[in-house]
């Protein structure tokens, strides 16, 4: 004898995003902490030291903050013009910092004058950076000329006059203190080595050049221009790896994550995209309120922090394991769950004697009433209202399970005003629903077969029919329209697409009767 | 047909255990029932299948046991004669020749050595008439007794089984036939005719079905056809009887059953309900739903502990006390069609085939005997006629048995196709398959073909439908592990908005061709390249199937005007084409051959072949009437060793085919049977138990038990084995029994007997303190004897002298002679 089998619940595949492990992990920031600077934010960068201060660089200030502070813990603010490129030594003792007024100041983090001053360019210098070794500064300025500074001495060492456009961005080598890249507005992005008078390498981004990153390994250089962020691979000698298109913008910022898995790149678009540095798909996106200019992350990923054009300075911090924990643990304090475990989660010991029990199955209360044949009733429970409004599929697997035994009809019928006007909002609600249209349009035409007699005696009635009435045309003019759509793209995807000739040596002759004159063999079919 | 000697064609795949109602015999250990040609029998508590009563040589229509003997079955069949069988060893005893074709047996205890058959009237013999006639059996100790006197008792009866049944003590039989009831009393020599209306309308439908007499009271319950149930009472005579009627069936009531004390009448329809109705209160009763399909016998055993019900797939259940299903035997499931092709389970080599409705069953073709079903639908399934229900209506394997792909569809009137494509993985945990992935409204319509790629590689499935399509499925890989992967589609492919009806994939799965009616295209899997189409007007392509092996660069097609094609790969031309009406093409997929079934004039011929050669290896005309629909090659567990070229295409594997009828045929070879008859052989090992292949394995399996323990005790065992060794033992335990003394009488001695080598130790140390005593008692009475020492010392001391000194320790020995107590061997002398 075998048992009831319950009715089958369809599980209709979720729509949006699909969860992956990406998606938890980007996900698990707190809501962001907003500050309003006084300009445009342009650069972020995180000092590596412990706890791990970051200095923000707007209009004519430069904000350093704590990591949980919303208050700066110190400002300099000794700039004539918008300082630019606020940036940490490896040490976090030191900040460089370039000016639209040409002078570059270094400043000590705990004192507030310039330490400093480098004078030479005679343009805005929008990069700066220290080299490996610490000794040294390297700035790219408006004036086409990138330079090399001592700072024991505050002299220029060597400057490079390469670059035919403003030079906009920059990095230096980590593992090789004469080594740095800059990237100009002329579409190129240069290698230098300090120790030879030229440039060693020069790349083609064919876009004016926003931001430059080197991979941790220095193999992989990441160039950002235009709509376009470009992977070279240096040790081939600058040899363009992938390009990847996936903002609508200039992009303006690249990141990398901690564990350098994942790039991160932030446009005028308002968008920030997460790269798989594998296979350089985007596994996720963060969308911003206006367009972002900077972008930074904290070491272990433990904030991201984002500048915006408005001023706006927006940082995410990870939600801490505690407070997973403590979410988890409100749901298990609920006491219907407490109740529902009791004694489940019991694992027998060793020498314990296991009773078995045969395991009750349990039915749903509609299963319940399928079972006895009493199929009005389990349309009834069916259409409860929590249940017709949370989970209409309920409904509709029972609407289907009852056409299928033949009996939808007997259901449906010897209903009173109420029970009729319910049934009437929930096809209203749901008949033009892709997933259960099949099943409702039967279930129409028979209430509307059944209920044709009583039509003009009750108002709500009528007014119901009226509505699903105008629903259905509607629909109908939806559907003409998409056909239309579809139409008008099937021609465009038609002449877009390159024609392709098939080989097909016997569709227009029958080769079985002309098997004599067709004895060119298919070479296709030899290699297969 | 004597060239084609040593290949037979043979039934394969179980015979209908469901046609006649089965028996429990008196002590409910063996159920019997009628199957095919012979009887088996079944024991009741395990299901199993004990042995088969052999010996009509056609279809067995009734088991009845002799009410005088109840370790004696009869069965009739239509072969004309009556069997009486001892059923415990499978001894035919008598056999009973009538002369006619016998359609069912009835016997009671009150008419001993009569049996009343339902026989065609004599003078109507091809009609549709049937009389039961009463058979007096003669006694004679030969083995084959002609029995022709048949006394008419009752004319124009039905022939089913049920539509007859002897009443209280055997006093009257009743018969019903359309929507007549007719009551024979045996005392008065007289019948009553009792007829109901026709009654057509308000949908009821009195035709009578069936018939069942209350075996204490005068009380017959009639089943209808509207699914009432009526009881008649005070019906002998003509005018003043009277009926209740019963009702809760919504079909026919197919069978009714009294239990033997008649306090419960049993009814089963196509509701597959069994309906337990109470017979004094009317109004109660119990049910035992979902037994599976509908009931078509009840039986109760003589006891009235176990019921058992036959359905109509081919299934037998066993119901311990109307409660609990206890045992299900179900033969091979012929349904009313096979929508699948007969497919080869890669893993179990089970043959699988459509079985219940919406399910898939496996079964052993070695065994003869159904694994299990697989449940596709997973629905509930109401029982009742014309209701749409969903078929499985293909089904396939990937290479190593790992996927299984299933389509099942349900076809409303006026309404469109419902139609789910189910992706089943086989799970090692549970060896069964585990549900993956439903693909609702894979196509837009029918499902036409279904392959996996036979390829390693890739698991891929391709489907073609009747909308214009095919479509090739994959199994979407994750890169993460955790989640299970799940089926998609890869590829849609069409051509020319041309209709495919077949598909097929080469050996290696590096090709796919599809056939679009009159062309055959072919295609890569790996980029889904159309290669080359392929034609040959007029007809569509109804086959299509790649050679293999040293064959595999030709392509052949059956196409329907009449003509099997062969075409070569390579040179993409047509190699060879021959003018038949091919119904079927299978290849073997372990040699190079292809089996082709040709309908001719209303009979199928087989022809089997290589592609690279026209000339058939093998060919048989007149295979059976009608269309062959469906046939696979079963790989064979031995290779057979034959080097006849005509039986050589069956070395590796096994064709099987179905019939239009829904026979399961296959071909044997003289030397397969031969190998068989020898393998019988050896499993008659023990008669004393029941042979089933459990108690085979597990009785060897205790056998070397035994003589390992035996092994380990070896020095033991000869200990103990010490005394029975002994003579006296043997003849004492070989003497008859009735010359022996009373088993009381002599068990103590005898298991004193055995005790003596273990206990010896222990007495001597008895008797040596006894002896002690004795001597110290002695040493006493001697001291005490010293006043009068003198006085024995002058009669004592010439004694002394005269008899040779004996030492202390011969003393000893003397003593305890005399102290042995050899009672016991005296008695024994006695007796």
């Amino acid at each position: 004898m075998a048992s009831f089998k319950s009715t089958k619940i369809p599980i209709y595949p979720k729509l949006g995003e699909k969860v992956t492990p990406d998606t938890l992990y980007w996900k698990n920031y707190k809501a962001p902490v907003q500050i309003k600077e006084f300009g445009a934010v342009t650069s972020i960068d995180f000092s590596s030291l412990a706890p791990h201060n970051y200095a923000v660089t707007a209009s004519t200030r430069i904000h350093i903050y704590g990591p949980f502070s919303t208050e700066p813990v110190k400002t300099f603010t000794r700039f004539k013009d918008t300082a630019y490129s606020g940036k940490f030594r490896s040490d976090g003792q030191l900040l460089v910092a370039g000016c639209e007024d040409s002078v570059v100041r270094l400043f000590d983090v705990s004192g507030k004058v310039a330490l400093r001053v480098f004078k030479g360019h005679t343009k805005g210098v929008h990069v700066t950076d220290f080299t490996s070794d610490c000794y040294h500064i390297l700035t790219g300025s408006d004036d086409y000329t990138c330079r090399l500074w001592d700072i024991p001495n505050s002299t220029e060492l060597t400057s490079y006059k390469e670059h035919t456009d403003y030079i906009r961005c920059g990095t230096t080598s980590k593992l090789n203190r004469d080594i740095f890249i800059t990237g100009s507005y002329d579409h190129t992005l240069r290698v230098f080595d300090a120790r030879v008078e030229k440039s060693v390498m020069t790349m083609d981004h064919s876009q004016p050049v926003e931001s430059v990153l080197l991979y941790p390994s220095e193999g992989l250089l990441v160039s950002a221009g235009g709509r376009y962020v470009k992977v070279w691979d240096l040790l081939k000698g600058g040899q363009p790896l992938v390009s990847l298109k996936n903002h609508h913008k200039t992009v303006t910022c690249l990141s990398l994550s901690s564990n350098g898995q994942r790039l991160l790149s932030a446009s005028l678009d308002r968008h920030v995209k997460i790269y798989n540095t594998t296979n350089y798909k985007v596994v996720h996106n963060f969308d911003y309120a206006a367009s972002i200019l900077s972008l930074a992350l904290a070491p272990d990923d433990e904030s991201i922090v984002v500048g915006m054009t408005n001023g706006v300075l927006s940082i995410k911090h990870r939600k801490s394991p505690e407070e997973k924990r403590e979410m988890v643990g409100k749901q298990r304090m609920q006491p219907v769950y407490r109740i529902f475990v009791k004694g489940r989660n019991y694992v027998p010991k060793k020498d314990d004697f296991l009773v078995s029990k045969p395991v009750k199955s349990h039915l749903a209360k509609y299963d319940k009433q399928l079972k006895k044949f009493n199929i009005s009733k389990a349309l009834d429970t069916a259409l409860e209202s929590w249940r017709r409004n949370r989970k209409p599929e309920i409904t509709v697997a029972v609407m289907k399970e009852l056409d299928r035994r033949g009996t939808l009809k007997n259901a449906l019928a010897g209903r009173d005003e109420q029970n009729l006007s319910q049934l009437l909002n929930f096809l209203i609600g749901n008949v033009v629903d892709p997933r259960f249209t099949p099943v409702l349009v039967t279930a129409t035409e028979m209430i509307l077969d059944i209920y044709q007699a009583v039509v003009g005696q009750s108002s709500v009635v009528d007014r119901q029919l009226v509505r699903l009435q105008e629903l259905v045309e509607r629909e109908v003019d939806y559907q003409q329209d998409l056909l239309e759509v579809l139409g008008m793209l099937d021609t465009l995807f038609a002449t877009s697409l390159p024609r392709k000739e098939v080989p097909c040596p016997g569709s227009s002759r029958p080769n079985g009767l002309a098997e004599g004159s067709l004895g060119a063999p298919g070479p296709q079919l030899q290699a297969a | 047909m004597v060239v084609h000697a040593e290949i037979r064609m043979v039934h394969r795949g179980g015979s209908k255990i469901n046609f006649r109602e089965p028996v429990i015999t008196h002590d409910s250990r063996f159920l019997l029932c009628a199957a095919g040609e012979s009887v088996n029998v079944y024991s009741t508590s395990t299901e199993e299948y004990v042995h088969d009563l052999q010996g009509h040589t056609d279809l067995v229509t009734g088991v009845v046991l002799n009410p005088s003997n109840h370790l004696q079955v009869y069965s009739c069949s239509a072969d004309g004669t009556v069997r009486l069988w001892d059923f415990t060893d499978a001894i035919l005893i008598k056999t009973f020749i009538i002369g006619y074709p016998i359609y069912s047996i009835y016997v009671s205890e009150k008419h001993g050595g009569v049996v009343f058959l339902v026989v065609p009237m004599a003078n109507y013999k091809s009609s549709e008439l049937f009389q039961l006639v009463a058979v007096h059996l003669p006694h004679s100790g030969d083995q084959e007794v002609e029995a022709r006197e048949l006394s008419a008792v009752l004319c124009d009866v039905s022939h089913h089984p049920g539509a007859a049944s002897f009443g209280r003590e055997g006093e009257y039989i009743a018969a019903v036939k359309g929507l007549q009831l007719e009551v024979f009393f045996f005392k008065k020599q007289k019948s009553y005719r009792f007829s109901l209306k026709s009654g057509m309308k308000k949908g009821a439908k009195n035709a009578f079905t069936c018939v069942s007499c209350h075996p204490k009271e005068d009380c017959i319950a009639t089943g209808h056809e509207d699914g009432k149930i009526r009881m008649w009472r005070n019906f002998n005579q003509k005018k003043e009887y009277t009926y209740s009627t019963l009702h809760w069936h919504h079909g026919a009531v197919n069978t009714l059953c009294f239990t033997p004390e008649g306090t419960n009448l049993l009814s089963g329809g196509i509701e597959s309900v069994l309906v337990h109705w109470h017979y004094t209160q009317e109004n109660q009763k119990d049910f035992l739903p979902r037994l599976g399909a509908a009931i078509t016998h009840i039986a109760v055993s003589p006891d009235g502990s176990l019921f058992c019900t036959s359905h109509s797939d081919n299934k037998i259940t066993i119901i311990q006390s109307c409660v609990k299903v206890s045992a299900v035997i179900q033969g091979l499931v012929k349904g009313d069609g096979v929508w699948t092709n007969l497919i080869i389970d890669p893993r179990s080599k089970a043959l699988v085939l459509n079985g219940k409705p919406g399910h898939l069953q496996f079964y052993s073709l070695h065994h003869d005997k159904q694994l299990y079903n697989l449940d596709i639908v997973q629905q509930e399934y109401i029982h009742e006629e014309g209701l749409d229900q969903f078929e499985v209506v293909k089904a396939a394997f990937d290479a190593r048995g790992d996927w299984l792909a299933t389509v099942e569809e349900r076809r409303k009137k006026g309404a469109e196709l419902e139609i789910n494509l189910k992706l089943w993985a086989y799970d090692e945990l549970t060896q069964s398959f585990v549900l993956n992935t439903t693909v609702t409204a894979p196509h837009e319509d029918r499902i036409t073909a279904m392959f996996f790629s036979p390829s390693p590689e890739t698991t891929m499935l391709v489907t073609t439908s009747l909308d214009g399509h095919f479509k090739a499925w994959l199994l979407a890989d994750h890169s993460d592990a955790n989640a299970e992967g799940f089926w998609a589609c890869d590829f849609v492919g069409g051509y020319h908005l041309l209709k495919p009806g077949c598909c097929s994939f080469s050996a290696d799965g590096s090709l796919l061709s599809v056939g679009f009616q009159e062309v055959v295209t072919v295609w890569s899997p790996a980029s889904w390249e159309l290669l080359t189409t392929l034609s040959q007007p007029p007809g569509a392509i109804r086959d299509l199937c790649f050679g293999r092996l040293s064959c595999s660069k030709y392509l052949l097609g059956a196409s329907t005007k009449n003509q099997l094609c062969c075409w070569n790969l390579l040179t993409c031309s047509l190699e060879w084409s021959t003018p038949m009406d091919v119904s079927l093409l299978q290849t073997d997929p372990l040699s190079e051959n292809i089996a082709a079934f040709c309908s001719q004039s209303g009979s199928s011929d087989l022809f089997v072949f290589k592609p690279s050669e026209p000339r058939p290896l093998y060919s048989q005309k007149a295979l059976c009437t009608g269309k062959v629909q469906h046939a696979v090659f079963a790989p064979r567990d031995q290779m057979l060793e034959s080097c006849e070229e005509r039986t050589q295409w069956l070395n590796r594997s096994q064709l099987y085919f179905l019939t239009q009828h829904m026979d399961l045929l296959t071909f044997s070879t003289k030397t397969e049977e031969d190998r068989l008859l020898a393998s019988s052989k050896q499993l008659m090992v023990d008669d004393s138990v029941a042979v089933t292949p459990f108690y085979l394995l597990l009785g060897k399996h205790r056998g070397q038990q035994l003589e390992k323990q035996e092994a380990l005790t070896n020095p033991m065992a000869e200990r103990t084995q010490l005394p029975q060794g002994s003579i006296a033992i043997k003849e004492l335990l070989h003497t008859p029994a009735h010359v022996l003394p009373s088993a009381s009488f002599l068990c103590a001695m005898f298991v004193r007997s055995l005790l003596i080598s273990s206990s010896s130790a222990r007495e001597e140390k008895e008797h040596e303190e006894g002896e002690m005593e004795r001597e110290k008692e002695e040493e006493d009475s001697e001291g005490e004897a010293d006043p009068r020492l003198g006085e024995s010392a002058t009669w004592g001391h010439p004694e002394e002298f005269g008899a040779p000194a004996l030492t202390k320790a011969q003393e000893r020995e003397l003593r305890k002679v005399r102290t042995f107590d050899h009672s016991w061997l005296s008695s024994l002398l006695d007796c």
